[in-house]
């Protein structure tokens, strides 16, 4: 093998500029960030409202979440991405049509947000709506039977118990984010993978360049799992194994 | 206080309820036993409608329950449950189980909530495990703790649906005197349970239900005494074996 390694390649200036290829990675990383967290937030407001609309009584708002989800986790991320950039716009009445192709500010990085938020969001529906069924059946009973209306039932006994035990399932779901983020490079967001395959054929020297790319994402799968692995612990309820909110204790 | 008329319900082509009537007068009690699967939980999750029904009307203290405008959780609130499997909240302290159905549904501040839980708890004999979980008490415990939950609000009547059946065997007599006490303060109660030494010592009366029906519907000693129908016989005679 005559590779020529240099791993000093980081803080030599890109070709035709003043940056180093440091700043480019570290800018893609900053994107990356960017994406994945605010696309994180999203999914998980959006997934426990669809998640416990699955779980309510009421047929069509039921119907309702079942078709997100069933939308949204069915196409292949980068479809989505390619159809929410090219194709959305298209269909929207003519002024905004354009303001959108045109003008819309951060473009490339709202639908890509957008995107990743939706898709994820279906996913975590689905884990939220399997946390609220797994809760025996006699505790919507007893919330309901306190005189609690359906929504305070949800808000202070379901809710509550079905986060706690989804936490777990939810690690892997925004340890996914941070993975999923590089399908918006397809969409020309300046984010990691982007300037990775920048940096590499600028360079020429690829295993250094995505030695130091999985290492960034390593640490943002990470970090997201030890955060999970802290709220997990924080909020356990005393007297209670982990996930042990699904069943009956008769001790 | 209770009142059921003529009620029926069918669960997509089954019927669970055939025609059930009866009433409970204020300060009655009244045990309801049978088969399992014969309609007994059914029937008293009609009374704070957490069943619907289809056939017949129920009204609980002079409001229709199935009537389309009625208050369901305001109906609710005032009729106290207590469940097989205790249902306590299990992520909320002792004293929050007790309190957060006064605070956010009779509106009470969190002071008067948390003397009234405070107070109750002591009646039950738990104060010392005010600030515990659920999950580190017996079952026993939570049981009264349940009790005690449904007393915060104030009902105007109770409904135990087999309060002792999930509990071990040295459990089940704390929690019964706790109900006998409840019984003879005059509290109007429908109880679904097997404890026929619950039923002699305070029940006016007993009912048995089959296949989703009211079998029998009779004074206590009448019922002990003289049962008419022969399912009632067999069904008393085998848990009396016990
Ligand atoms: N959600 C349900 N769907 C269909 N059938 C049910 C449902 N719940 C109860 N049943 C049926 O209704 C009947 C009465 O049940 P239940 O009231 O729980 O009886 P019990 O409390 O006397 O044991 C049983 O035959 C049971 O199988
Ligand atoms: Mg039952």
């Amino acid at each position: 093998m005559n590779y020529h390694w240099n791993w000093g390649i980081f803080l030599e200036p890109v070709k035709g500029g003043d940056e180093t290829y440091l700043d480019w990675l570290l800018t893609g990383f900053g994107w990356t960030l960017a994406v994945s967290l605010s696309a994180w937030l999203m999914a998980l407001m959006l997934g426990i409202l669809v998640g416990t609309l699955r779980t309510t009584p009421s047929k069509p708002l039921a119907a309702l979440a079942a078709a997100w989800v069933e939308l949204f986790r069915n196409i292949p991320l980068l479809v989505q991405m390619f159809l929410w950039f090219f194709v959305v716009p298209e269909l929207l009445p003519r002024e905004l049509s354009l303001w959108v192709k045109q003008d819309m500010p951060a473009k490339e990085f709202i639908t890509a947000t957008l995107c990743l938020g939706l898709f994820t969001s279906s996913r975590v529906a689905e884990q939220v709506r399997a946390g609220i069924e797994a809760l025996p059946s006699g505790q919507r009973m007893a919330g309901l039977a306190l005189g609690f209306t359906l929504p305070q039932t949800y808000r202070h006994v379901l809710l509550p118990c079905a986060l706690r035990m989804v936490v777990p399932p939810l690690t892997s779901e925004f340890m996914n984010v941070f993975k999923n983020s590089s399908v918006a490079f397809a969409i020309g967001v300046l984010e990691l993978t982007f300037q990775a395959r920048q940096m590499q054929e600028d360079s020429e020297q690829g295993i250094e360049t995505f030695f130091a790319v999985t290492l960034l994402y390593f640490i943002c799968a990470f970090t997201a799992n030890r955060v999970m692995a802290l709220i997990e612990r924080r909020t356990r309820v005393p007297g209670q194994m982990a996930g042990q909110m699904a069943g009956h204790q008769t001790t | 206080m209770i009142e059921l008329n003529n009620v029926s319900k069918w669960y997509g082509q089954s019927q669970v309820l055939d025609a059930c009537s009866t009433r409970v007068a204020k300060g009655e009690v009244i045990v309801v036993c049978g088969p399992s699967g014969s309609g007994k939980s059914t029937l008293i999750k009609c009374v704070n409608g957490l069943e619907v029904f289809q056939q017949g009307e129920i009204t609980v203290n002079g409001i229709s329950v199935g009537a389309a405008q009625t208050d369901l959780p305001k109906l609710r609130a005032q009729v106290g449950m207590v469940f097989q499997h205790f249902e306590l909240f299990p992520h909320m302290s002792i004293t929050e189980n007790l309190t957060i159905g006064q605070i956010r549904v009779l509106g009470r501040s969190k002071e008067a909530a948390l003397a009234k839980a405070l107070g109750l708890l002591d009646r039950v004999g738990l104060k010392e495990h005010a600030s515990k979980h659920p999950g580190q008490l017996s079952g026993g415990q939570q049981q009264r703790v349940a009790i005690a939950r449904a007393l915060c609000m104030d009902p105007v009547c109770m409904l135990f649906d087999e309060p002792t059946s999930a509990l071990d065997p040295e459990m089940i007599t704390e929690v019964l005197d706790v109900m006998v006490e409840l019984a003879k303060e005059g509290m109007t109660m429908m109880c679904v349970t097997h404890e026929m030494g619950f039923a002699r010592k305070v029940a006016n009366r007993v009912i048995f239900m089959d296949q989703g029906r009211i079998v029998e519907d009779a004074p206590k000693d009448e019922f002990f005494g003289t049962p008419r129908s022969e399912r009632a016989q067999q069904f008393l005679s085998k848990i009396l074996s016990h």
